[in-house]
């Protein structure tokens, strides 16, 4: 009886952990997004890349505006090299009107944006990878059939002022995995919007 | 209770009585811009007093709807040793335009502080390893007590957690 309670209580545990979400190495779920350009994105149409730098974003979010010209140069230094941004909108648009998907065609088209922006219609992908907030960072690495979680947090260790920043988190995360090597950072935290819910 | 520091509550105390509607001026029309380490020891005081510390920004819609329950928890426990400091973390550059017409505009009473402190990753966890980084966070300690919450608070429920601990 006591086992039984036992490895209950261990899979309660288990499942507890698995609902927060991806830990670096964990195996990340394809999805199938609609994008600005009202196609639908996965990353399985992207077979040559290498990984993806894949930036749970929005519109509203003060912080994510602070780091969208940071978001535009890593794509544009690392989709070339394997390694393009894709940003979800992981918010309710009911909840938060400016990051409807029609503001977010505007917002894509104002700043340019060179990489997809998907809405998380319905709010599924998100909790899967475990984003709180935006932005929010999940570097996956492909490794052979699969995409794994090399790297979540923050792009960098300034959010206020791109010219002072001492530590590029996801560009040398990237740069450890194209030169073979593990990234010595794993993990960061950073203060951002969190995700809008019901 | 040190007997120097209960005069200086009850000199307090009484500016607050006689000066009225003024105290509300001579409290925020400062609001002091401290890195994490001049912040850091409003975590740490041993004393008394029930700490209520909110991190929120000007910006962040459930943050600025939560305000007005840690007003109201400002105003009901004053006198019973509730220290109730909402901790901005709206960009410096915004101070001025931002943070203090909405201090302003919102009445608040309360203490507010804007942390400056850009590398997040270093100060996060010491404030608690549970914390994520999305506001609004809210940390409630007294001597006997300690809670982290990643949330956002009505009234009732921060009452719920901080009316025992003035008991």
């Amino acid at each position: 009886m006591k086992k039984t309670i036992l490895a209950l209580l261990i899979m309660f545990i288990g499942a507890g952990a698995f609902a927060q979400g991806y830990e670096v190495g964990d195996v990340a779920t394809d999805f199938r997004l609609k994008n600005v350009d009202e196609t639908y994105v996965s990353m399985a149409d992207y077979p040559e890349a290498k990984g993806f730098i894949v930036i749970f974003s929005c519109n509203h979010c003060p912080y994510v505006v602070a780091y969208e010209d940071r978001m535009i140069e890593l794509h544009n230094e690392f989709a070339p090299k394997g390694f393009p941004v894709i940003a979800i909108n992981p918010n309710d648009p009911e909840v938060v009107p400016a990051d409807s998907f029609e503001k977010m065609q505007e917002r894509a088209e104002e700043k340019n944006f060179p990489f997809d922006y998907v809405i998380d219609e319905g709010q599924k992908i998100y909790p899967q990878y475990g984003a709180t907030r935006t932005p929010h960072v999940y570097l996956l690495e492909r490794v052979g059939e699969d995409l794994k979680v090399a790297y979540i947090g923050a792009i960098d260790d300034n959010y206020q002022d791109a010219t002072k920043v001492n530590e590029k988190y996801v560009a040398n995360a990237i740069n450890a995995l194209l030169a073979g090597e593990r990234p010595e950072r794993t993990f960061t935290r950073a203060i951002g919007c969190t995700i809008k819910t019901k | 209770m040190e007997y120097s520091r209960f005069l200086h509550i009850l000199v307090f105390s009484a500016l607050i009585v006689l000066s009225g509607s003024f105290v509300y001026g001579d409290q925020q029309e400062e609001i002091p811009m401290l890195s994490f380490e001049e912040f850091e020891h409003w975590l740490e005081k041993e004393n008394d007093s029930v700490y209520v510390i909110n991190f929120w920004a000007t910006w962040c819609a459930p943050c600025v709807r939560e305000i007005p329950a840690f007003e109201k928890l400002n105003e009901q426990y004053r006198d019973h040793k509730v220290k109730v400091l909402l901790v901005s973390l709206d960009f410096p550059n915004q101070l001025e335009s931002r943070v203090i017409p909405f201090v302003e505009r919102m009445e608040m009473k309360s203490r507010v502080i804007l942390l400056n402190d850009p590398d997040a990753n270093r100060w996060i966890p010491m404030v608690d390893d549970a914390w994520s980084g999305a506001i609004p966070a809210t940390v409630i300690y007294s001597q006997n007590f300690y809670g982290f919450y990643e949330r956002e608070f009505k009234f009732e429920e921060l009452e719920e957690i901080v009316k025992p601990l003035t008991q």
